[in-house]
């Protein structure tokens, strides 16, 4: 299976089941085309009018070379190895929802502005130790292990957050493993001594800021309705230099209310952000601000827009990472990770503030997926092996699609929130999945 | 080649029987939270 697409000029071509990628002039393009369309003996006669003899044959010998060299048109080999890569699940990573209470109200909020519908609580410090000794225990030879610290808002429960993180530490040395945190937060209640606590122990922190005042503002407000562009700025913008503009991420979310969102990310480049990710929102039906299959030729025409000056800037020397754009093409990870995706369900569990643990932070709070408690561990090991055995071979959509091996099956919860099915694909998110690595895959051959 | 430039040749299909180690980051964990991105993940072994 091969993908081909032209963008500001470029013709991409990628060879989905090697992972290569190649650029082609409008010679070997057209070439190509004709080859797919109507077979390789009717390319002379069907562009002869259009390209000499010479020209032709140089495209057509270029692109036998590529297909001799397994780069082009090769075979999906990879479904027969899925048994060599089915080990015994193994936990990696917890997302420890810490508070499930918020100091902000935000309209598009998918946790219920931070109680996930299930009423207001704190984790205690002894469930988030439990949980600690449970992904110890669960993760089996992995050394590497992850802790997101996540609400609701984290920072109202800092000293339970500290508490959990020299546990962990602790018992990181005397099992030998290797404990990464991340602290995901609104910045309202950042200060020195949380920035310089922050800095030293937690190596990823991401501060939700959605970008323009008046967009922000619009969506993110204290409880009483009023914005807080004004007051998360100041302190995210401190936070980032504290890392030297490393390690961190300035999240936003965008909604159809801002299809225009190239000029809040280019925003935030202005404001000398380095690390940026501002994503669609996933919002139900109905809700009003949600991304309608109609906005969906608009935003990919922003996503281009951003692209261009994404280059732009890199070639300026003064260019800044989009999380969604970022594609490792040589050092990326394994095919065997592509198929499987994020490991929601198996590698990774969210665990609620009672310490019950469920597929991932989005499906938390949905009693038909709560699979276990810290202390007695996983009891639905059926939905365990359920997001287990998912990957792009289970979902029909995938199958069939180019980005499989870029976006590796989607996100299940998106997939059973609009579906009911985690093996049935979010059809907007896919699209603009496609659209985001088109870009990507632009950038690449473009820097 | 003259009409072909090649950005980045056959990175999947290396070592088929020794990959899947599994000691990666979680995609989830980065940043996006919502939106299931894996290909920007980097391989530990690298």
């Amino acid at each position: 299976m091969i993908h081909k697409f032209r963008m500001y000029d470029t013709n991409i071509v990628v060879d989905v089941n090697s992972g290569a990628v190649d650029v082609f002039d409008d010679v070997a393009y057209e070439v190509l085309d004709c080859w797919e369309k109507y077979g390789e003996n009717s390319i002379k006669q069907r562009l002869s009018g259009k390209y000499s003899e010479a020209q032709l044959d140089e495209a057509i010998s270029e692109i036998c070379a590529l297909k001799e060299e397994g780069l082009l048109f090769s075979e999906d080999i990879y479904e027969e190895y899925l048994p060599l890569w089915d080990r015994e699940s193994q936990v990696k990573a917890l997302c420890l929802h810490v508070a499930h209470d918020c100091n902000m109200r935000c309209r598009y909020c998918f946790a219920s502005t931070g109680d996930f519908g299930t009423g207001r609580k704190l984790m205690k410090a002894e469930t988030g130790k439990k949980a600690i000794d449970f992904l110890i225990r669960e993760s089996g030879t992995r050394r590497n292990l992850e802790i997101d610290f996540f609400g609701g808002e984290p920072l109202l429960n800092f000293n339970v957050v500290k508490e959990i993180i020299d546990y962990a530490t602790k018992e990181g040395e005397k099992h030998n493993k290797n404990f990464r945190f991340t602290l995901t937060t609104n910045a309202l209640l950042l200060n020195e001594e949380r920035k310089k606590y922050i800095n030293e122990h937690i190596g990823n922190i991401v501060l939700s800021i959605d970008g323009r005042r008046e967009v922000n503002d619009k969506m993110r407000t204290r409880v009483d309705g009023s914005g807080t562009y004004d007051a998360i700025l100041p302190k995210i913008k401190d936070m980032a230099d504290s890392r030297n503009q490393y390690n961190y991420y300035v999240r936003g979310t965008f909604t159809r209310e801002n299809s225009d969102f190239s000029k809040d990310v280019i925003h935030l480049a202005d404001l000398g952000f380095k690390q940026i990710s501002v994503e669609p929102v996933v919002a139900a039906d109905g809700s009003g601000y949600e991304i309608r299959e109609e906005d969906v030729p608009e935003i990919c025409k922003e996503y281009e827009k951003l692209a261009y000056e994404y280059v732009k800037r890199k070639k300026e020397n003064r260019g800044f990472n989009f999380f969604h754009f970022l594609i490792d093409l040589e050092q990326g990870p394994c095919v065997a990770k592509r198929l499987t995706g994020c490991g929601s369900g198996h590698e990774y569990l969210a665990v609620s503030p009672e310490g019950d643990l469920y597929p991932c932070h989005q499906f938390v709070g949905m009693e038909d997926f709560k699979i276990g408690n810290v202390n007695t561990g996983i009891e639905n090991r059926e939905i365990q092996e359920m997001f287990k055995k998912s990957n792009v071979y289970t979902k029909k959509e995938c199958r069939d699609c180019w980005a499989k091996f870029y976006c590796s099956g989607g996100c299940a919860a998106n997939a059973y929130q609009f579906n009911k099915d985690i093996n049935l694909p979010y059809k907007i998110g896919c699209a603009l999945e496609r659209k985001r690595i088109e870009c990507a895959l632009w950038i690449k051959a473009n820097t | 080649m003259k009409h072909i430039k090649t950005i980045s040749g056959s990175n999947l299909k290396k070592d088929l029987g020794s990959i899947g180690c599994g000691e990666c980051q979680t995609s989830c964990q980065s940043a996006c939270k919502t939106s299931c991105t894996v290909a920007n993940q980097q391989c530990e072994k690298n």
